[in-house]
């Protein structure tokens, strides 16, 4: 990146670590960090409207309705999360690839699970054996996307069913007596009202999912964590212009300190937004910040 | 192989007694649940061991983070921000990898990079600090007229710790600990998967399990059991826990006993 970089062992120790910190495969490093954030700026939204369906399900007047928003609830929050990471990755993956080869191969007469293999025909492969390698990497990060948002929707489910029920019942009861029907009282009473209740639940529910980026790693996705275990580990003269010992311990003491800043910054972001939604509300917050005021 | 053989030769192979090759091929269903019960007995290893110590060092905590005196604050406050701040993930390899540098300029260092040892020491402090958090927050809602109580007694300093403020702080904590106990059972399956090498392949249920799926392409039978183990291991501590929550509530009316509300959250 620097000039004075083309013979890094002739530097000085400053001059070195700018040079070996600005390296191509620190960029990717760097790079997989944007990947992190990615993946929490697009998660949080699907989570969340997961949830939001979750939730409505659950409280649908229709029982099997009812029946299978419960369950999703119930059951993805039972189980050990690393459980449901391992299991939705490769679970997805084979129905994905199961349904595109009912379509693309009807002809097929072998079965698709031969002893220990899962085997379906070559144009049904996902992605595509000849398809870039972009493909490859972006489809790997939309399944862990879409696993991010099952489980995490479950906890927004329970959190907005909760924050619905929370809501006092005279709203709706009065809304009821100025004749608005069931879809208008909840659209127009409810929802609007809930998310001061939810709130608290959800920002919990942030940051347990800033907690949960990691195992990105484990979905076989290339992020901080598989970078700095590549970067840190020990590098010969031979493989690299930059070679140094064992330092992952360093590069771990770096991962540390960028999710421990992160928490912190989100913590005063929420703080804002629950004075903001607290405004107006008939809570005790809303009561003190009214207090407060006059 | 009947399935009785397979029980005597594979129940204690995660702590090495038994059968040393893992199966091959061929997985039959009593295999994978008893090679995945098998690994539980490190689950349950890891949550006894650091529940127990942990215990006492959040206690020592929550009373540092509520103290006025900031040489005792300070210390309490950062380390329990630190390990509720960040990643447990992120801590076990950080852990395992500070270890392995210690080691190699230490040899007092070496069983520390071992599983048993390191990510126990990882998830005790892990444990200590969300556990100190909650006891802090029931350090804090303690009834006042309670310790005004004591004191109009002639209660103070230590035995007016030891027999009102602690008593009353487990009380009212008790529920939430439960759940921080479920998370912590939960958290262990992340041992063998941040750098901790499971030596000679003797692993935790989540190991066996994935060394399953991998192996079969077939992820519907093995997680399935691993979640059915997990479920059972739940249940038996929401036993043990519930038990306890009676005692430390005896001595209060039946109608105002606080119930162990279930709230699971199993990420951390």
């Amino acid at each position: 990146m620097f000039e004075f970089c083309a013979a890094p062992d002739t530097l000085d120790s400053l001059r070195w670590t700018a040079c070996y910190l600005s390296n191509g495969v620190h960029m990717s490093f760097y790079g997989a960090f944007v990947k992190v954030l990615l993946l929490l700026a697009v998660t949080a939204p699907v989570a969340l409207g997961f949830g939001f369906v979750g939730a409505m399900a659950a409280r649908a007047p229709f029982a099997p309705l009812r029946w299978f928003g419960k369950s999703y609830i119930a059951l993805v929050r039972g189980v050990p999360d690393i459980a449901f990471f391992l299991f939705f990755v490769i679970a997805l993956d084979q129905a994905i690839e199961w349904l595109r080869h009912k379509a693309l191969c009807p002809d097929w007469d072998q079965p698709i699970r031969q002893g220990n293999d899962f085997v379906v025909c070559q144009a049904a492969k996902m992605p595509l054996g000849n398809a870039a390698q972009w493909v490859h990497e972006s489809y790997g990060f939309a399944l862990a996307v879409v696993t991010f948002a099952i489980v995490f929707g479950a906890f927004a489910a329970n959190v907005l069913f909760g924050a619905m029920r929370a809501v006092p019942h005279a709203q709706l009861e009065t809304a009821a007596a100025y004749g608005m029907s069931r879809r208008q009282t909840f659209w127009r009473v409810l929802v609007p009202q809930m998310w001061v209740f939810a709130l608290p639940g959800l920002s919990n529910l942030w940051m347990v999912l800033i907690k949960a980026t990691p195992l990105l790693f484990l979905l076989g996705v290339e992020d901080i964590v598989y970078w700095a275990r590549e970067l840190g580990g020990t590098k010969t003269p031979r493989f690299t212009d930059y070679p140094h010992g064992d330092w992952r311990m360093w590069y771990f003491l770096a991962l540390l300190v960028f999710y421990l800043a992160f928490t912190k910054f989100s913590e005063s972001v929420l703080d804002r937004i629950m004075a903001r939604l607290t405004k107006g509300q008939a809570t005790a917050g809303g009561e003190a910040q009214r207090k407060a005021a006059a | 192989m009947s399935c009785i053989d397979t029980i005597q030769s594979y129940a204690l192979r995660s702590i090495g007694i038994g059968e040393r090759l893992l199966p091959r091929s061929d997985f039959t269903l009593c295999e994978q649940v008893t090679l995945i019960g098998s690994g539980m007995i490190w689950n349950i290893y890891f949550g006894v061991m650091a529940l127990l110590l942990g215990f006492g060092f959040a206690i020592a905590l929550a009373v540092g983070k509520a103290s006025s005196n900031a040489i005792a604050r300070k210390p309490a406050q950062w380390f329990i921000f630190i390990f509720r701040g960040s990643p447990l993930f992120i801590q076990f390899f950080f852990g395992y990898f500070l270890f392995l540098s210690l080691k190699s300029s230490f040899p007092f260092f070496a069983p520390f990079t071992a599983a048993w040892l390191g990510a126990l020491i990882v998830l005790f402090c892990n444990t200590a600090a969300y556990s100190a958090e909650i006891f802090y927050g029931a350090l804090l809602s303690i009834p006042k007229g309670d310790i005004e109580a004591a004191d109009a007694y002639g209660l103070s300093g230590f035995s007016r710790f030891r027999r009102i403020t602690l008593p009353t702080m487990l009380r009212l904590a008790w529920p939430a600990y439960t759940n921080e106990a479920i998370f912590l059972f939960h958290a262990t399956a992340l041992v063998f998967f941040s750098g901790f090498p499971a030596w000679q392949q003797r692993g935790d249920a989540l190991y066996y399990a994935s060394y399953f799926a991998d192996k079969t392409f077939n992820p519907f039978v093995p997680y399935p059991i691993l979640a059915g183990y997990f479920i059972l291991l739940t249940l038996v501590v929401i036993g043990v826990f519930g038990f306890v929550n009676g005692r430390l509530n005896r001595h209060l009316p039946q109608n105002m006993k606080k119930k162990i509300r279930l709230r699971l959250n199993l990420i951390r």
